[in-house]
């Protein structure tokens, strides 16, 4: 389906806004200014904002330790979230969560996750709750995404969480972002299906579907099917694999010795998802290089914007540790 | 003796007893790293640096480099050790133990008294743990107050390259199933390690890491660093204290505690896990218990709050135990009156 200009335009800046954070957090973090373990989503933006751009406030996300592409593509607000990446009271988790465990309810992000494989059964957890309250006027269910790498679909959780869906219909989309890498190690030795997450998927009973992450229509498309079914009260569950690129190391400070020669070159060269993008639609006269440089010097302002905001946020006194342990005790 | 890091002080005694005996394995995610890469197998060689250079000496059936599988490693590690083999497991964070519970509370540490004594399980669970990078609510707790909980687990907590060696060398000798704690902030520390390739260190028995007469500190792993820095501190004003550094809080040395405490009267007990159900606790009721007559001051507990771990760099400090914190803990004891 064709997507309209004012689409497009949100598609992009979406992809750029993740793509500008994240460059921007791995300068900054070589400062030494970011505290703690951050994982970056450079490369992937495709996919978050292929999904996120279908869904609604009532529809629910659960992400990974890779979050901020998720959290940006479900409407987080980009200060909060760079407030909270510095550690800042103002952050969206008062500096309690840091990277790691970035989460806005009220915008139906439920977390990041710092446990691989944690996050699918809470997944099927929100789904179930979309399931009990039933579709709205217009039939369709609201959806609950987990997004998983290739790493978690090792784990049990992951299995479980799978089969439980299956079992209880519930309205879950278990998205799998293959970027080729389970932390150090290739996607060929720890996934025994080698290079086929879906078939597991399948094989617990969904309808899945495959497509190429780097490729955001072809994502945006795929998925528009994908929500479709699910959404459609009865039918369950299902899950789509896509196929994308981590241009960074699993960790901030990773080495990648792991990586080929050229290789991460050559993925910035052929596989950057918002340079196919955007020769895409300037080939196709949707939109020009000109709206999508304007759009680029925004999402860079907008991010520089943050990070000046973060710098000069306030810091959390030592007795905030003691807050939000309980409602009441 | 040779001078190195308590992670080669790991790294060198997995490997001298892998040399030694064919039945120990090693398996963990990303232990060898790199595997199915352009890189490479041994192209990261563990994460910190614990496994570098096994993989490329034993080869891929005694160095298992696993998916991201917690419960599947875990298990494992039973089922090898059932089996006749000696694995040393390594769970990357110690905060996964949550992903892997089961296996280890359920199964590993029950084995051989559901079994009626009939089976060894001579696993041993490595598991970086601790505070101090920042790195937020699941990837910096402190895990020693579950698995000293498991009857059937010995729990070690090494402070130093030296015991690093001698305890993981016992660990890995021993015929129980054991959960050996590093503390990650640990790893870079260096210190003399012994030669001999059969040095080890019975469990069960604490070390005096400082000797004092006013009062006993009671600390393990990464706090016994503070602890003697509170020391030292405390002596530049002429208080002396015993610090104790439990090296296993299963078995733990009562011995060594309540000798101590019978001389100085007074108990600063650290820990860093949070204060409910601890080490901290267990260990301030033995002394309650067991040397009520000797105390002059009440018992006094350094610990984070009833809390999870935070992120922001002044949330962590606010949680974490300090030298400053146990030194103000022991001059409480010695201004009660």
């Amino acid at each position: 389906m064709q997507l309209n200009r004012e689409a497009l335009t949100r598609a992009y800046r979406q992809m750029k806004l993740i793509r500008e954070f994240e460059e921007r957090l791995h300068e900054e973090i070589q400062t030494g200014e970011i505290a703690g373990f951050t994982h970056l989503y450079c490369g992937q933006e495709a996919v978050a904002v292929g999904v996120c751009e279908h869904l609604t406030e009532r529809d629910k996300i659960v992400s990974t330790h890779r979050g901020h592409g998720h959290c940006l593509a479900k409407g987080c607000d980009v200060d909060g979230m760079m407030k909270e990446i510095w550690g800042s009271q103002e952050g969206l988790c008062n500096g309690k969560g840091g990277s790691m465990h970035i989460a806005d309810i009220d915008k139906g992000m439920l977390g990041a996750n710092g446990i691989v494989g944690a996050g699918a059964p809470i997944a099927v957890g929100a789904a179930l709750s979309n399931k009990i309250d039933g579709p709205d006027e217009k039939g369709n269910l609201a959806v609950s995404i987990a997004f998983s790498g290739d790493g978690a679909c090792n784990q049990g959780t992951t299995f479980e969480a799978m089969n439980l869906a299956v079992v209880t219909k519930a309205p879950a989309i278990f998205v799998f972002e293959n970027n080729h890498y389970s932390e150090h190690t290739g996607v060929d030795y720890a996934v025994g299906t080698r290079q086929d997450i879906a078939s597991r998927a399948e094989a617990f009973g969904m309808k899945v579907w495959r497509a190429d992450g780097t490729d955001f229509f072809a994502v945006h498309d795929t998925f528009r099917e994908v929500l479709e079914y699910v959404r459609t009260p009865g039918n369950g569950p299902a899950a789509v694999e896509f196929d994308t690129e981590r241009f960074f190391g699993h960790f901030e400070g990773d080495p990648q010795r792991y990586r080929g020669d050229g290789e991460l070159d050559r993925l910035r060269a052929e596989r950057d998802c918002l340079k196919i993008f955007r020769k895409s639609v300037t080939g196709a006269a949707l939109l020009e290089d000109a709206d999508l440089d304007r759009i680029d010097a925004d999402a860079l302002q907008a991010i520089e914007d943050a990070v000046q905001a973060s710098r000069a946020a306030a810091r959390p006194a030592p007795e905030n540790v003691l807050d939000n342990v309980y409602i009441s005790y | 003796m040779a001078k190195m890091m308590y992670r080669d002080a790991i790294r060198n005694t997995i490997f001298q007893e892998m040399q030694r005996d064919e039945r120990v394995v090693v398996l963990g995610e990303d232990v060898v790293g790199g595997m199915g890469t352009a890189g490479g197998p041994e192209a990261i060689g563990g994460i910190w640096s614990t496994s570098t250079g096994l993989y490329d000496a034993f080869g891929p059936d005694r160095v298992i480099d696993t998916p991201i599988s917690e419960s599947a490693i875990m298990g494992a590690a039973g089922g090898l050790a059932l089996a006749g083999k000696r694995p040393v497991a390594e769970i990357m964070f110690a905060d996964f133990i949550g992903v892997c519970m089961d296996q280890l509370w359920n199964q590993i540490a029950k084995f051989r008294y559901m079994f009626g004594g009939k089976s060894i399980c001579p696993a041993v669970i490595r598991m970086p743990c601790g505070a101090g990078y920042n790195a937020a609510a699941q990837h910096s707790q402190m895990i020693s107050q579950f698995v000293t909980n498991m009857p059937g687990i010995k729990v070690v907590m090494p402070a130093t390259p030296e015991d690093a060696c001698g305890l993981l060398r016992q660990a890995i000798r021993d015929d129980d199933p054991v959960v050996f704690l590093e503390h990650k902030f640990l790893y870079g520390t260096s210190g003399e390690v012994p030669d001999d390739p059969d040095f080890c260190i019975p469990f069960g028995h604490a070390r005096l890491a400082r000797a004092g007469q006013d009062a006993t500190i009671v600390a393990s792993g990464m706090m016994v660093s503070y602890a003697e820095t509170a020391a030292d501190d405390l002596a530049q004003d002429g208080i002396g204290c015993d610090v104790i550094d439990l090296r296993t809080t299963s078995p733990l040395d009562e011995e060594a505690i309540l000798d101590s405490v019978e001389v100085t009267g007074r108990a600063v007990v650290v820990d860093e896990a949070p204060p409910r159900c601890s080490l901290a606790t267990d260990i301030s009721s033995l002394i309650a218990q067991k040397a009520f007559a000797s105390l002059k001051a009440p018992i006094e507990m350094v610990t984070p709050p009833h809390t999870p771990v935070p992120f922001a760099r002044e949330l962590e400090s606010a949680y974490l135990p300090s030298p400053a914190k146990i030194a103000a803990a022991v001059r409480k004891t010695l201004e009660y009156r």
